[in-house]
């Protein structure tokens, strides 16, 4: 099997499953923009859109297949990436150059394991966050401080400690390096790039994941608006 | 050309007296070294005094010292083939080092190169990885009249500038995976790019990854140091049909 057993192949796993990820990430981002409307607009009857968005996604087939979908490519993603740094390290040999000169590489591409890393433990905080007082507290019945479609509050409540913004941003800063070089690296390894179309991806890339990350960052400030003081101390007792 | 001017430099050498031999650096120190010579003659002269103090002088790969045959290596300062642009070793001058700089000399470092002693590696996965499909297998005959397969002028010059690939191996020495793929994505190009060679694009493609995957080169994670160091300016372009044409050739399958 090429998509195995052949060093494109690997990189073609890794890009098909990064790519998806891109699309996730801003379809979640675009959902999570309702939060920001309900902050600065609201509703007239104090309703919150966002919780609607949460209501109808839920635990529904298609939520659980979503959720399923997007785990797998995770994990395929991740454990790739693994596979491919060990057999990076093999292959460059166990000497390593006495000098290295500056050769001006993107420091994103040279740190994709590390700043994956830095997703993934932001990514098991972030599921404990949401995830688990959201989908899976109304998969197992568990009740919570609020209700498991309850995503405005839940918003509100976990952005308002100090502590998990800071690490949410972060988080977002790593995001938004991986996504840098990801989103290009994933086309040229697909091979939809040339010499005219290398740069138009590396600014599409920078673009993207600009918006990609203002649009969570967006809604972290959102949050801050919305909960003047410290009235829900949310993780840590530390406001 | 400006006034020839003379140096002291001090030259840390790695010296390993074979492949399984534990390697160390040793220091030398050149004097009156003329700003006009080549790096290659300064350590002609170096291994020129060493021989007279019956010493081992250092082994290093070099032939046609004109940019052309791929032949030459060193890691110098840091950077493969020196520390100027688009320049194999052979092309380096005295003129860029100052006065008492002590210039740091290492051998490729990749897992696909063994070093064979001091500053000689073992490239000849490069000709196993060429033999295995980098050729057309068809007899073409005396060259065609040139009306009689048109070919555009941007395919020409791309199939051109990737034939200018010497086969050094400064793409794997740079980088940090010892990936092989700009080397193989340019002899890939300069034939898929052209109609004799898109015959075999598919089968050509398939064997030559296979092969650099069966020698040990690492997978390539896009950092362009490759193309940065290329003494051709051999471009990552060339990457992106690679894998394009190997993605299709496996589709096909």
């Amino acid at each position: 099997m090429w998509l195995t057993s052949s060093s494109i192949g690997r990189k073609v796993v890794m890009s098909v499953t990064g790519a998806c990820l891109v699309l996730f990430l801003t379809f979640h981002m675009a959902m999570n923009l309702v939060y920001v409307y309900d902050v600065m607009v609201g509703t007239p009857c104090g309703e919150h859109y966002y919780d609607k968005v949460c209501e109808f996604l839920g635990t529904n087939w298609y939520a659980l297949l979503g959720t399923a979908g997007l785990a797998a490519l995770a994990v395929f993603h991740i454990i790739y990436a693994f596979v491919l740094t060990a057999q990076n390290f093999k292959a460059r040999g166990k000497d390593r150059y006495a000098v290295s000169g500056k050769q001006p590489v993107h420091w994103a591409a040279k740190n994709m394991l590390v700043l994956g890393i830095i997703i993934v433990c932001g990514l098991a905080i972030h599921f404990y966050h949401f995830w688990y007082n959201m989908m899976f507290a109304e998969l197992v019945e568990m009740e919570g401080q609020f209700g498991p479609a309850e995503g405005f509050n839940w918003i509100t409540y976990q952005f308002s400690c100090p502590i998990t913004v800071g690490i949410y941003v972060v988080w977002f800063a790593a995001l938004w390096y991986h996504l840098t070089h990801g989103i290009w690296s994933s086309m040229q390894t697909l091979g939809l790039n040339g010499k005219v179309w290398l740069n138009r991806w590396i600014c599409i890339s920078y673009v993207w994941a600009t918006i990609i990350v203002l649009g969570f960052v967006a809604v972290m400030l959102a949050a801050m608006f919305a909960t003047p003081g410290c009235g829900a101390a949310a993780c840590c007792g530390a406001c | 050309m400006g006034k020839e001017q003379f140096l002291n430099v001090n030259v840390k050498v790695w010296r390993q007296r074979g492949p399984k031999e534990k390697g160390e650096f040793k220091t030398y120190r050149v004097e009156h070294v003329s700003t006009e010579m080549s790096f290659f003659e300064m350590m002609d002269t170096l291994n020129e005094q060493l021989i007279n103090k019956h010493e081992e002088p250092i082994v290093f790969d070099h032939d046609c010292r004109e940019g052309i045959c791929g032949t030459c290596s060193l890691y110098i300062n840091g950077r493969p083939h020196g520390i100027d642009d688009a320049i194999t070793t052979c092309q380096l001058h005295m003129r860029k080092f100052s006065n008492e700089a002590t210039i740091t000399v290492e051998p490729w470092r990749s897992a696909g190169f063994p070093i064979i002693r001091d500053l000689m590696v073992d490239r000849s996965a490069f000709d196993k990885i060429q033999q295995a499909g980098g050729y057309t297998s068809i007899n073409c005959g005396a060259a065609q009249d040139a009306n009689a397969i048109l070919i555009s002028k941007v395919d020409a010059d791309e199939a051109m500038d990737s034939a200018s690939c010497i086969g050094c191996g400064a793409c794997v020495a740079a980088c940090k995976n010892g990936s092989a793929m700009l080397f193989v994505s340019a002899k890939v190009s300069q034939f898929a790019l052209l109609p004799q060679g898109k015959v075999e694009a598919a089968r050509r493609a398939k064997a030559m990854v296979a092969k650099m995957d069966e020698l040990g080169f690492g997978n390539c994670t896009n950092t362009r140091a490759c193309e940065m160091e290329c003494p051709k300016s051999v471009k990552i372009s060339n990457i992106a049909r690679l894998n394009r044409e190997f993605i299709k050739a496996k589709l096909a399958d």
